[in-house]
């Protein structure tokens, strides 16, 4: 059984006259003990999804049109506030991108770690249990940064006493959006190892959502790439990499320059991101697709599984493969 | 030919502590850099927050007041220049900045954010002059000439950037100094700036200073790069040695925490441990010393010089080869 279940997800902003869709008919499953990376540029619809998980998107302005969202399944999107507040943290844990913005200024972290430990394990909320999972995040001395406000730290250890809050309630899936993308690559490096050593120690799932394929080679063990609110390429994250199918997956690959290679001239991709309510008719990525046909502009394609476990949201995926 | 020749500029920041004390304590932001660039070249400077990059590459232009140091332009020292003289000469550097957002009036056109350069400079004889190198600055950015009278909300991110390129060009500078310009974009859209800004130094013979985190897209665009740490210079090189046998341990730690795209790739991370000092009061000795896997007695105590190991690769590590 999968731990979430996302199902026919799609969600709208604005009235119903004037409707912008976000996210349209996203299916994706994360098991347990798993890592899933959700890849795309702004507007995509990534960080609203991940949102949905445990119903943050207020709604008005968004609208949930259709779909579930399973998580140990029950769904999430009917659920009463009640029943959310146990899900949210208790189940389902997030880390955020900006840490500096994510912490309350006026308080100790210690007492912010310690608030989260109170709502989901009272038995619990002391401070050796807020000193061990300070030490478990890698912050040194613990003892006495519990007393710390946040503008004393760094970034990436602000970044690390998020992580720490986010697993004071021992969730099973922490959904981290954009985790590292204001830090620098030392310190990237260090809060993917931690995340990875964690979900080693404590076999939770991780969604992680970012726009960086190296940290999808690094981390992942599948990965979503999104574009304009769909999803158009599922894949184990080694297969993908290696052999991504969907045509904007290979054009996004060409374009990112690569350390210590010799390419004299990136190979672009025309245009711009669709903005959101303007998606193009038909494929969605068809204005800027280099294998567009006669059809791709009328003819949406629907996600087909081409291989096992590999999934493609194209017509022409075949074209050009060897 | 040199274009831009550095020499032991600092830049230090106050840091006030009490109400009527004086300060006693600075920010070395920028502690005694040295470089040279050359005419059509493009410099990368890398490193990582608080590094001091954005601050020299500022103060390089004068945007930032150097505390001490010169500042050589085509030979000329600007380190020292005020008033009119000043003026004059800053239409031979110009900058184009991270945000897209934040660096366009939003309030003004975009033929009045472009034509507000060539009015200052007194670029155009009249307004058909005037219309006429606005038109061609948009059509060598890759924009339609037609939007000239559109705000900028009314673009996206990498269009905005290219608004922010036909401003730095239309004074026909010599110098652009690029901080972080890809960085706040999308990645389908980092590379054709990249593009755009490699066909613009071709077909006008620019130079450029490009300060950016990201190694690869650093190592894509310049010819030499200078990585800095706390402040310092701490290896400068060709690109390609820097980022393929680099010998500072510092930049082996910072190429190696590089995510790669190649799933089969083997590499193995260097580990630095802690974090980076305050510039306040920076490690004594060699700056890196505390992090340094590879660190002896001697790097406490003693600053290592630049030394050149091999031609135009200059190091500050004495334990370097």
């Amino acid at each position: 059984m999968a731990l979430l279940e996302i199902k026919n997800l799609t969600l709208e902003f604005g009235s119903s006259r004037s409707s912008m869709r976000a996210v349209d008919d996203l299916s994706l499953e994360v098991q347990a003990g798993e890592t899933v990376c959700m890849v795309g540029e702004s507007g995509c619809g990534k960080s609203v999804t991940a949102l949905s998980i445990a119903k943050l998107v207020p709604t008005p302005p968004a609208r949930y049109v259709s779909g579930q969202i399973l998580v140990e399944n029950r769904d999430v999107l009917r659920m009463t506030q009640a029943e959310l507040r146990t899900i949210r943290g208790g189940v389902v844990s997030y880390v955020f991108q900006e840490p500096g913005a994510s912490l309350n200024p006026v308080f100790r972290i210690g007492f912010q770690i310690k608030e989260s430990l109170e709502l989901h394990r009272p038995a619990a909320a002391t401070d050796a249990e807020v000193v061990r999972l300070l030490k478990l995040v890698g912050i040194p001395a613990a003892e006495y940064r519990i007393r710390d406000y946040p503008h004393q730290l760094s970034g990436g250890m602000q970044q690390r006493v998020m992580i720490a809050m986010a697993l004071a309630s021992e969730p099973k899936l922490l959904v981290a959006d954009e985790p590292t993308t204001a830090l620098d690559v030392t310190i990237q490096a260090q809060i993917l190892d931690l995340l990875r050593d964690l979900k080693k120690r404590l076999g939770m799932s991780i969604l992680l959502i970012t726009h960086n394929l190296g940290i999808v080679a690094d981390i992942a063990d599948r990965v979503a790439v999104m574009y304009a609110g769909q999803i158009v390429e599922l894949a184990p994250a080694h297969a993908l990499l290696r052999r991504p199918l969907h045509p904007y997956t290979q054009a996004l690959m060409r374009s990112i320059p690569k350390l210590g290679s010799d390419e004299a001239r990136l190979t672009t991709i025309p245009g711009n991101v669709p903005q959101l309510g303007a998606f193009p008719s038909g494929c969605r990525f068809h204005p800027r697709c280099s294998k567009a046909q006669m059809d791709c502009s009328e003819n949406s394609s629907a996600l087909i599984e081409v291989e096992t476990g590999r999934w493609v949201r194209c017509a022409y995926w075949r074209e050009g493969q060897g | 030919m040199n274009l831009l020749e550095v020499r032991n500029l600092k830049v230090y920041f106050p840091v006030q502590h009490r109400l009527f004390r004086r300060a006693t304590q600075f920010v070395r932001a920028v502690d005694d850099v040295s470089f040279i660039q050359n005419a059509g070249e493009t410099l990368g400077l890398v490193g990582e927050s608080g590094c001091g990059k954005t601050t020299l590459g500022r103060s390089v232009i004068r945007l930032v007041e150097p505390t001490a140091g010169s500042v050589l332009f085509e030979g000329e020292d600007i380190s020292r220049l005020s008033g009119s003289a000043l003026r004059a000469r800053r239409r031979k550097f110009q900058m184009i900045f991270q945000d897209p957002y934040g660096s366009l009036d939003p309030r003004m056109t975009v033929e009045q954010i472009i034509g507000e350069a060539i009015d200052i400079h007194k670029l155009a004889r009249n307004s058909a002059a005037r219309g006429k190198r606005i038109e061609e600055l948009l059509k060598d950015v890759g924009l339609d000439p037609t939007h000239a009278q559109r705000y900028p909300h009314e673009f996206s991110g990498g269009q905005r950037q290219r608004i922010g390129i036909a401003r730095a060009l239309a004074v026909e500078p010599r110098l652009i100094v690029c901080d972080e310009p890809v960085s706040a974009l999308d990645v389908s859209v980092q590379a054709q700036i990249i593009n755009l800004l490699k066909d613009l130094q071709r077909a006008h013979g620019l130079t450029y200073l490009f300060i950016a985190h990201d190694l690869a897209v650093v190592e894509h665009i310049s010819e030499r790069i200078v990585v800095m740490y706390l402040g310092k210079v701490v290896e400068l090189a060709t690109a390609k040695a820097i980022c393929r046998s680099p010998r500072h341990p510092y930049t082996q730690a910072l190429i190696s925490a590089v995510p790669v795209v190649d799933p089969d790739a083997k590499r193995s991370r260097i580990f630095l441990p802690g974090e980076v000092p305050s510039p306040i009061d920076p490690p004594s000795g060699c700056p890196f010393h505390p992090r340094c896997p590879i660190a002896e007695a001697r790097c406490k105590t003693e600053a290592p010089p630049l030394r050149e190991l091999a031609p135009g690769h200059r190091v500050a590590c004495h334990l370097a080869k």
